[in-house]
């Protein structure tokens, strides 16, 4: 039995803003896979929850007529996984999709609580950063459309005001059209793990074998899924060499916060940075039609 | 707090309250007594409590109860019919897939939606499918094995007998299930 003391279903999305508005201490529920394991470690005590699963209109994943990609939050991974807008247009949020919990948790999560929730190894976040997603966010104050890197203010908090709900992820066609990508889940398991880090790699390319854009996101190398901007700007406009991608490993680190946990050590976080970015980054130029690297 | 919810267990249609702090777990086994639904873990991580909703595994620990409303649930209960074995059950005896048999609910119930997609899957892909479920005598080379049995056998049958949750339309006396 849960710590529940109030429990209340939104069936559509005024409804659900109304609810929030009267009463901002209501949690949103969806999937539960976060928020009901909290409830079960204590961490979260009298829970008045607000579930909006029942809003039909917030679990799309549509090509808008401008390339632009809108993908509702009650999106579970499972359908992100199989959905074909995303396996053709942005593989590397499918690919990070998969790699989440086992198929009973992704027939269930939805990837608005895995943004939502702020953690840092959340396994969509690294590739929403790469892609540059957009957040629509409502209350009934009005809505305000965020980019994805504003939206992590720290460990598990996010800037969601109170009374404020998520509706969209929207990934423009500028961010991904043309680029090829790659993500790399690094755990100590296949399955049911989290992540020790994350890598999330998107390219593009110019004639002459050269870097014209590279975008960097990683997960659990800081207190935040980030980007690795000086990494990028040392890229772009580079020929394509095996010491150029190292130089991009290594000023990855720099953008990193890398930190000592149970599950790794600051070196050993840092030294994956090293070795997964080139290696992602190799992938993602030979999907955005570049050649293998030897 | 309780709200009053309607839902088909092992195709038969169950209308009660529930208090809104209950899992679907708990209701399943405390309230209608399918104890083939066995708690491990309790935070979605052990895949024992796995139930089909609406054909397809969640994990039954972590979904409330309420959520439940309107839904048709299979359990293990719910698999055999009329005393007989369904293919995949039959894989799993064939193959010697059960030892303590606290994982085997679960991972039969995954496999009887794998078995019932009708789809074509890899050997990758079957491991990736049934890593959900964990099984502390580590037998999985026999589940394995059993898994992709009981999805040729349906497969090659067009079918996997008739307990697609869907077809449930008949009353099921609820069967004793082991503790």
């Amino acid at each position: 039995m849960y710590d529940i003391q109030d429990y209340q279903e939104a069936l559509t999305l005024s409804e659900a803003a109304e609810t929030l508005a009267r009463n901002p201490r209501m949690r949103i529920i969806a999937g539960g896979t976060d928020l009901l394991i909290k409830l079960h470690g204590g961490q979260i005590e009298a829970a008045e929850l607000l579930s909006i699963r029942k809003i039909e209109a917030l679990s799309h994943i549509e090509k808008m007529p401008d390339g632009a990609i809108g993908i509702g939050p009650l999106a579970t991974f499972t359908q992100i996984t199989q959905d074909p807008v995303i396996k053709t247009d942005i593989p590397i949020l499918a690919e990070a999709a998969v790699s989440m919990g086992g198929p009973q948790i992704r027939n269930i999560a939805t990837i608005g609580g895995n943004v939502c929730n702020g953690a840092t190894s959340a396994d969509s976040a690294s590739s929403l950063l790469a892609l540059e997603a957009e957040l629509t966010l409502i209350s009934s104050r009005g809505t305000r459309v965020l980019p994805i890197s504003e939206f992590y203010l720290g460990p598990g908090k996010v800037d969601l005001r109170a009374g404020e709900l998520l509706t969209e992820i929207r990934i423009l066609p500028q961010h991904y059209v043309g680029f090829g990508g790659h993500y790399i889940k690094f755990a100590m398991r296949k399955a049911m793990d989290i992540a020790t880090l994350g890598v999330a790699v998107l390219c593009k390319l110019e004639t002459g074998n050269i870097l014209a854009e590279v975008k960097i996101g990683l997960g659990v190398a800081g207190p935040t899924p980030l980007r690795c901007l000086e990494a990028e700007a040392y890229a772009a406009g580079k020929v394509i060499s095996m010491d150029v991608l190292n130089e991009v490993g290594r000023l990855a680190i720099r953008s990193a916060k890398a930190r000592t946990s149970w599950r790794a050590s600051k070196e050993y976080r840092e030294h994956l940075i090293q070795e997964l970015v080139p290696r992602a980054l190799r992938e993602a130029i030979v999907q955005a039609g570049g050649g293998e690297i030897a | 707090m309780r709200k009053k919810i309607a839902m088909t267990v092992n195709g038969k249609v169950e209308s009660f309250e529930v208090d809104v702090r209950d899992s679907l777990l708990e209701v399943l086994r405390n309230t209608l007594g399918y104890t083939g639904v066995k708690k491990g873990c309790g935070v979605g991580e052990c895949g024992a409590c796995s139930v089909l909703i609406d054909g397809v595994p969640i994990d039954s620990c972590i979904y409330l109860a309420v959520w439940a409303d309107g839904k048709t649930i299979l359990t293990i209960e719910g698999v055999a019919q009329d005393g007989e074995l369904s293919p995949v059950q039959q894989a799993f005896v064939d193959k010697g897939a059960v030892q303590c048999g606290f994982c085997t609910p679960g991972l039969v119930l995954t496999t009887t939606a794998l078995a019932e997609s009708g789809q074509e899957y890899t050997k990758d892909e079957l491991k990736r499918e049934l890593s959900g479920h964990f099984c502390r005598c580590t037998g999985y080379q026999n589940i394995f094995k059993a898994a992709e049995k009981a999805i040729e056998t349906c497969r090659h049958d067009g079918s996997c007998g008739n307990h697609h949750p869907a077809d449930h339309h008949h009353d099921q006396e609820k069967q004793e299930g082991s503790e």
